[in-house]
């Protein structure tokens, strides 16, 4: 691996931790699980920057911190399903080449809320959960689109490294 | 609009994915009748069952994992909770058949259940 590699995975993930960590002081609105996702700008950046492959393991490595560093043990199931089922769905829309980082990361929005909301069903036995899943669903299309957006422009405007 | 011809497919996706949303969520709207009883399930077991009839406060769970959980004029709510989140705090109060309250950190649900015309009315304890 080259030395400007690490250096941008480095960057990206300590990004990815810093937007987690900022998003963490807003407090949660009447629905839990509605936000904005905005660690989804480093992955986003890092799906059409540098790859798919190094978009998964940015996220895995920001997960698995951000539990280390703020959660605990039951949140990282949740999270790496959400995060797990973003990247596949990303990536598989990213490869059809007929949509624009805001298509892609519309559909990682709602497949990260989507993933969160099963694991959390099956963890506590419930399908009561279910009730949550259209609220989210809207939230991340949203949310997906505005980050989708923002990281289209960063992509274009941030200078390539060599 | 520019972004519209340039950006077919992403507009396309967007709308189906705000289309079926919104219809679930007018379903889920439309059907919802009020709810007979608070179940309160800790770790996937149930632990309690509240009619939502009777006002009651309840301290749920043990040691430094405790929820407050009052039943008030036909809703349940957790006034308070030792988790760091807040969450169910933050929730407020549920009257629907099929809406919950849940406590990730404590695994624990409040549910709501027995909506419609049989629902407590015909119990006498």
């Amino acid at each position: 691996m080259k030395a400007s590699k690490v250096a941008q995975y480095g960057l990206l993930t300590a990004l990815a931790l810093v937007l987690s960590y900022l998003e963490s002081l807003v407090p949660p609105l009447w629905v839990p699980g509605v936000k904005l996702g905005l660690p989804n700008l480093a992955i986003v950046f890092a799906l059409y920057r540098l790859g798919w492959r190094d978009a998964c393991v940015i996220s895995l490595v920001r997960v698995v911190l951000v539990a280390l560093l703020f959660g605990n043990g039951a949140a990282l199931a949740y999270s790496v399903a959400g995060a797990a089922l973003s990247l596949a769905l990303m990536g598989l829309l990213k490869r059809t080449g007929k949509f624009s980082s805001v298509g892609v990361s519309v559909a990682g929005g709602v497949a990260h809320n989507a993933g969160q909301i099963l694991v959390a069903m099956a963890m506590l036995e419930t399908a009561r959960l279910a009730w949550y899943l259209p609220v989210l669903w809207i939230s991340g299309t949203i949310a997906g689109v505005l980050i989708g957006i923002v990281s289209g422009i960063l992509v274009k405007r941030v200078p390539e490294q060599k | 609009m520019e972004w519209l011809k340039t950006h077919r497919n992403d507009a396309i996706l967007i709308a189906a994915l705000l289309l079926a949303g919104g219809a679930l969520l007018l379903w889920l709207g439309l059907t919802r009748q009020a709810g007979g009883f608070a179940q309160v399930r800790i770790d996937g077991e149930t632990v309690l069952e509240l009619p939502l009839n009777e006002d009651a406060e309840f301290v749920l769970g043990e040691g430094e994992h405790t929820n407050t959980l009052v039943i008030k004029s036909g809703a349940a709510q957790v006034i308070a909770a030792d988790c760091p989140d807040q969450v169910c705090v933050r929730q407020g109060a549920v009257r629907y058949n099929g809406e919950s309250i849940v406590c990730l950190p404590h695994k624990l649900i409040v549910s709501i259940e027995g909506g419609g015309s049989n629902g407590v009315d015909g119990s006498t304890g």
